[in-house]
């Protein structure tokens, strides 16, 4: 019997410890088949974040190491620089890398790590229960936001992709979203070239996913994937904001 | 080998260097840049890695990821450094990871000064970081002894998989005095790290250094392990020099910088009649209780000297637990106490010369 789908062999087979609807298990399959297509699992090694997906170590076959809040991209650099032939990425949600973790993404991206990360942006702080996020939207109400994001007082989100696309070192930032098929084909075509630029040295890979939180949005699968759509989407456009381009596959 | 005559600082990073590492992430700060900047000018040449962190967080992370990754790697700072590090080195602890960093400690607190200070004692012996844990922490008294103490450093961070720190200061940093280098391992992992996140190369399960444990149970069994390892460290790795204690009614007790300054202050008290003597911790955790403890019956009282407003002294006396009298002298601020009035405390003590 041909088998025609099949779980990627870069993930391990053990329960998730998501949230029904949540978008974070399709971008872990997306990640697990980059691996597996490019044959890298020996030589990968993940960085797991402090958040929803700190558990990830968990998931990855690849050898995992776990970061403190917001500093995956240090960690990395180290892994890295240790052994540059091996292929190193984060995994890091929108709190850990726009927020406490700033300073080590900028400067992963002003080094030219040659690293790749995979940021899911979600708008708001999954794991402690639904606060405000570096990345909220506008009016956006939170736990830590009742009345709504108000831009006079919280400030205003912040957009990373069109921030690191400045930088001399990002070699790859690109925007997508797992809201449909087609985008999330898209989002697959991205990760896959952010880790193939990996492998040719390119330097610092960033591929921002967009991604739901139907718990704490208080909305259901469906519903929060049409939020997406309506408002994410329109202020965080999806796009290739930096690519050196070149010769990838 | 012939001796040369070398800063602290440069020492130090030079004995890193010969003993395997080659991993080296640092952040300037005063009073140790010399350290940073010799690893700069020379890891580039052997084939390893130097690179300047955006912060002290970024550096101790970045160890973080090298020592996972089964190298030898270290970062250096002084005292506000060190606080940034704290939550990398606790998750370094909590991750069972060796790593060596150095403090080249300055006045505190806050940003204090950038002369030489001991007042990071309590934080390098009993919270450098959140949680349950311990680092080894070495105070090297001579620019001789930071070579010494590094390779040792190196060999019982992986030993011990614990995080280990040379507890230094300004003075012992930036004062030049001759020294033999010693060869050592010069492999880059001389000890076999099967634990290491290094990529499992289709050939074991993965690995995972993390120190996340949810369950309680889980959590408290590790911690507990840990502290066995720790007891063992206790019995085995404590370590102080002795001078003239065997005869002495005061015992001094000062390590580092202001062990040198004590150990003249004796010979002057000496030359007095006045039965002096010093013990000099090495190891500040785990504290040499067992060189305290042989001077307990004869000595008369202890006199313990920092440069700061007190913190060894808890340890001191925690040794003599009440048995005899323990005074503290210190100076704090970036102020090196002078022999003199380390002499005119043993006098007061013991009713030396009128």
């Amino acid at each position: 019997m041909a088998v025609v789908f099949q779980k990627p062999q870069a993930l391990l087979d053990v329960p998730f410890t998501y949230c029904p609807g949540c978008t974070h298990g399709i971008i872990h399959r997306l990640v697990a088949e980059t691996i597996d297509e490019l044959g890298i699992e020996g030589h990968t090694v993940g960085v797991a974040p402090v958040g929803c997906s700190v558990m990830n170590y968990n998931f990855f076959a690849c050898d995992m190491v776990q970061a403190p809040h917001g500093r995956a991209p240090a960690v990395a650099t180290g892994l890295k620089r240790a052994i540059p032939e091996n292929i190193v990425f984060t995994y890091q949600g929108d709190g850990d890398l726009a927020a406490i973790g700033t300073a080590e993404t900028v400067h992963a991206a002003v080094r030219g790590e040659n690293i790749t990360v995979i940021f899911v942006n979600n708008a708001i702080y999954g794991m402690t229960g639904g606060q405000m996020a570096p990345t909220s939207l506008p009016h956006q109400v939170t736990q830590t936001t009742p009345y709504g994001r108000d831009t006079s007082y919280a400030g205003h989100p912040i957009r990373v992709c069109e921030m690191l696309a400045t930088l001399e070192g990002t070699a790859l930032a690109q925007r997508v979203s797992a809201d449909n098929v087609k985008n999330v084909q898209n989002a697959k075509k991205a990760i896959k070239k952010a880790f193939t630029y990996q492998i040719e040295k390119r330097g610092f890979s960033i591929v921002e996913v967009l991604s739901t939180c139907p718990t704490n949005w208080g909305l259901d699968a469906q519903e929060s994937l049409q939020w997406l759509r309506d408002n994410m989407i329109p202020y965080y456009p999806l796009g290739l904001y930096k690519d050196v381009g070149g010769t990838t596959k | 080998m012939a001796k040369v005559l070398m800063k602290g600082n440069e020492a130090l990073a030079e004995a890193a260097i010969m003993a395997g590492c080659r991993h080296f992430f640092g952040y300037p700060i005063t009073p140790q840049t010399e350290l940073a900047a010799y690893m700069a000018k020379k890891m580039p040449k052997i084939g390893g890695v130097y690179l300047q962190a955006e912060s002290e967080i970024a550096a101790i992370n970045m160890v973080l990821g090298a020592s996972a990754a089964g190298k030898r790697a270290m970062t250096s700072s002084s005292s506000p450094g060190i606080s940034l590090k704290s939550e990398g080195i606790s998750y370094i602890a909590g991750s069972d990871l060796p790593a060596v960093i150095v403090n080249v400690q300055r006045g505190g607190p806050g940003l204090g000064g950038i002369q030489p200070s001991q007042a990071d004692y309590w934080q390098a012996t009993r919270a450098t970081g959140h949680g349950d844990f311990h680092l080894l922490v070495y105070a090297p008294s001579t620019v001789q002894e930071m070579t010494d103490l590094v390779a040792l450093a190196f060999d019982n961070a992986d030993k011990y998989r614990m995080p280990v720190m040379i507890l230094s200061d300004g003075m012992l940093g930036q004062m030049m005095e001759p020294v033999e280098l010693k060869t050592a391992g010069s492999t880059d992992c001389p000890i076999e790290k099967p634990w290491a996140a290094c990529g499992h190369r289709n050939s074991r399960p993965h690995n995972v250094i993390n120190s996340l444990y949810l369950t309680p149970q889980a959590l408290e069994e590790l911690v507990k392990k840990r502290y066995e390892k720790y007891e063992v460290i206790k019995k085995e790795e404590q370590m102080a020099d002795e001078y003239l204690t065997d005869d002495a009614d005061i015992v001094l007790v000062a390590y580092g910088a202001s062990s040198r300054i004590c150990r003249t202050a004796v010979n002057t008290a000496r030359k007095e009649g006045i039965k002096a003597g010093l013990i000099r911790p090495i190891t500040l955790w785990p504290y040499p209780a067992k060189y305290i403890e042989k001077h307990i019956a004869h000595a008369k009282s202890f006199l313990c000297v920092e440069m700061s407003m007190g913190q060894m002294v808890d340890d001191v006396r925690l040794c003599v637990n009440g048995r005899k009298p323990v005074a503290f002298y210190g100076r704090t601020g970036g102020i090196i106490p002078a022999p003199d009035e380390v002499l005119n405390e043993i006098r007061k003590l013991t009713g030396g010369t009128k």
